[in-house]
């Protein structure tokens, strides 16, 4: 497969905060590629100097093959860009803000019209594309916003964070319509914090931390350089501390990690049955009731605690 | 220049669907202008807010009947809201006044005024006569007008009379009615009564009768209709500019940029989306208050180009805003600060000549002064070649605003990072 996005050393700094610390990677035409990573890690940096908003403070890429910083408009046509945050006029209907959005693409006339059709039915908004965006619930928004980044059948669609915020029954709907989309033959780059998200979608994931991209590969790529570990999840009581049980639990042989993330402390181990019984007696022993444990095979979260040593939602 | 009007026609309709923007944009000058207008007594025919009180000086050196007559009109109780007059026998002084920006304008009644129109012998073929001096103050075209104004009222009934008169006489003598000794005696008595006349029923008031006939009526509301209309066109081109702050906010603006459109494109769009909403707004007040108040706006396409020109320059301010203040709540402060304050400098409250010199000066800065220089000279009858100064001061003032404007977006984008 031939790249359709390559990324060279590509950084960004602001200041003295470098917000990308010159990454690279490449997508391949017809894949899905997630940027996996925490809030603040430079996913979002990342597409807006993909998408030519945020000039590159060094490093280069190329879409479509065209440089992101010479090419601009050649770029621009290359692209569909589905923001983080709704970019929409609430006080137009779905049909003007998709009319309005469709011509700075340049279609016009009757293809202008064909296209809101089809984007209006693809995210299920055909009747109600008559009414105002602020009277939309924020999933109908949602689609409404990720609609205007299909308008021009873009070859590369950057999708950043689209399920933010929403009910699971309209994430549902998204996911769905990013495989709908994929197998149609657009390639997609989607960042997440969530990693079921990375998992369920992506042929790759990039494990972007900090501005760098710690990691990158298929998901068993990715799990195989953790090694054969499990990960315990213990859930504690919101009366009790877990940092106590996480120190306590280090102390264990064979737990090669233990972190907390809210009331939950993660322990990364390759005997987690075994260490078990040890865990439920220090626990008890500290006072600190358990209310279920859960024990998973190696995956994303378990690459990104081991490569970073925190939780992805930290 | 397609996407140029796509977004400036849809800036438009969202300002169209803005319900508190278009309250502010019509309902507020409307009722402004009525509240205005009641309190001036406008709508009663009286006139008691003394809301111009323009400051006249009047140097008789006439003392005839018609110098007089004219003496008593401007001091007459009709007037006495609108002019202030001070009598003074040195013309050169009275001249200084007006240089020194004291008063508004000189009425100077040369000696043989009445003389040279009710001659002591009717039968003179002479046809001299000695003209009145208006001595105007170019920083208060607004007061002048109104002067020049009533002494063309008074110079159109003077003539009127005149004529009548003088025929009259000479029909008595061609028919033997009369002979030309008694003809003298009949001539001033006939002069007299004219005057008396005038003098006596307080035909003069706020009226003039153009060149062409046309019947003219100056209305208070002819000030107060377009000061309210311009203040709030103030306000119409800042919300204008804020919308670009409230679109870079709410990702929009980077939305478009994302899109192949130029930044020429999208900045153009918006500055033309704000013209198009002054200038929408201006139109529709005028045609509102032509058919509630019957007011007379003067020369259609005169109002036209003044109206384009004013929006245009307004919407310069705007511009400026969005590209020197950082947040849209920043540009709502300062751009209603910046209403407020234009408005009462460019005469919306009251007439700027009877303000202190510096103020007049600082005036020139605002759209609405000059607005209302041509706004007022075209209710008073003036045409096209009437308001080349306002129009040429608003469209220098548009094009420096949009200048500096670029420039500024040059340095620091207009939606990025």
């Amino acid at each position: 497969m031939s790249a359709i996005l390559e990324v060279h050393k590509l950084a960004k700094s602001y200041g003295n905060f470098d917000a990308v610390k010159g990454i690279s990677f490449e997508i391949h035409e017809g894949e899905i590629f997630s940027l996996l990573g925490p809030n603040g890690a430079g996913k979002t940096t990342t597409i807006s100097m993909l998408s030519t908003l945020y000039t590159p403070t060094s490093g280069e890429a190329t879409i479509c093959g065209y440089s992101i910083t010479k090419d601009t408009m050649a770029v621009k046509k290359c692209i569909g860009v589905v923001p983080q945050d709704l970019a929409l006029y609430e006080d137009l209907s779905a049909r003007e803000n998709l009319n309005f959005w469709g011509q700075m693409y340049g279609l016009s006339g009757k293809s202008l019209k064909i296209r809101v059709d089809e984007v209006l039915e693809q995210i299920g908004l055909i009747d109600k594309a008559k009414l105002k965006v602020k009277t939309y619930s924020g999933g109908m928004k949602r689609r409404v916003n990720i609609g205007v980044g299909l308008l021009h059948q873009p070859r590369l669609l950057f999708m950043d964070e689209p399920t933010v915020g929403i009910d699971p029954q309209s994430r549902r709907a998204i996911l769905d319509s990013v495989k709908d989309l994929n197998i149609n033959g657009m390639t997609v780059l989607y960042t997440t914090h969530y990693m079921e998200e990375a998992e369920e979608l992506s042929n790759r994931v990039g494990i972007i931390d900090h501005g760098d991209l710690i990691a990158i590969g298929t998901q068993e790529e990715l799990t195989k350089s953790v090694g054969e570990t499990d990960t315990l999840i213990l859930h504690v009581g919101e009366e009790t501390n877990p940092e106590t049980l996480s120190e306590e639990v280090r102390k264990i042989k064979g737990v090669l990690k233990a972190e907390v993330t809210d009331h939950q402390v993660s322990i990364i181990t390759p005997t987690a049955e075994e260490l078990l019984a040890q865990v439920v007696t220090r626990a008890n022993n500290l006072g600190i009731k358990i209310k279920s444990i859960d024990i998973r095979e190696p995956n994303l979260e378990a690459v990104f605690l081991n490569l970073t040593g925190r939780a992805l939602r930290d | 220049m397609r996407k140029l009007l796509i977004i400036a026609f849809k800036d438009v309709l969202l300002i169209f669907r803005d319900r508190a923007a278009l309250l502010f944009m019509f309902l507020a000058p409307f009722a402004l202008t009525i509240g205005l207008g009641l309190a001036t007594g406008s709508f009663s025919g009286k006139s008691n807010s003394g809301i111009l009180d323009l400051p006249i000086v009047i140097v008789n050196e006439d003392n005839g009947q018609l110098g007089n007559a004219l003496v008593e009109m401007v001091q007459s109780d009709q007037l006495a809201d609108l002019l202030e007059p001070e009598f003074l026998t040195d013309l050169e002084i009275a001249r200084k006044m007006v240089d020194d920006n004291k008063t508004v304008a000189v009425v100077y009644i040369p000696a043989g005024f009445t003389n040279s129109i009710i001659p002591n012998d009717v039968t003179s073929n002479s046809t001299q006569i000695i003209q009145l001096e208006l001595y105007g103050n170019p920083s208060s075209p607004t007061g002048v007008g109104i002067v020049k104004n009533l002494l063309e009222q008074f110079i159109s009934e003077v003539e009127v009379g005149r004529v009548s008169g003088t025929l009259a006489v000479t029909q008595l003598l061609e028919s033997g009615a009369i002979d030309p000794s008694q003809a003298m005696k009949i001539g001033q008595a006939v002069g007299e009564l004219q005057t008396d006349t005038q003098v006596g029923t307080s035909s003069i008031k706020l009226n003039n009768v153009t060149a062409a006939g046309t019947e003219v009526k100056f209305n208070m509301l002819a000030l107060l209709a377009p000061g309210m209309a311009l203040m709030f066109l103030m306000y119409t081109v800042s919300n204008g500019g804020r919308t670009l702050l409230v679109e870079k906010a709410g990702g929009t603006l980077p939305r478009m940029l994302i899109s192949p459109t130029s930044s020429f494109q999208i900045l153009g769009g918006k500055v033309f989306g704000i013209f198009l909403t002054g200038l929408a707004q201006l139109v529709i007040l005028i045609l509102g208050t032509t058919l509630l108040f019957k007011l007379d706006w003067g020369d259609p396409l005169a109002v036209l180009v003044l109206v384009a020109a004013a929006a245009l320059a307004a919407t310069g301010w705007g511009i400026l805003l969005a590209a020197v203040l950082k947040t849209s709540g920043q540009v709502s402060a300062v751009g209603t600060a910046i209403m407020l304050i234009f408005g009462i400098l460019g005469g919306s409250f009251t007439n700027i000549g009877i303000m202190p010199n510096w103020v007049q000066w600082v005036s020139r800065i605002s759209p609405n002064r000059w607005g209302l220089d041509g706004f007022t000279n075209l209710a008073m009858g003036g045409n096209l070649a009437n308001i080349v100064i306002p129009v040429i001061a608003l469209l220098i003032m548009a094009a420096a605003l949009f200048l500096v404007s670029v420039v500024l977006f040059s340095h620091r984008g207009i939606g990025k990072e």
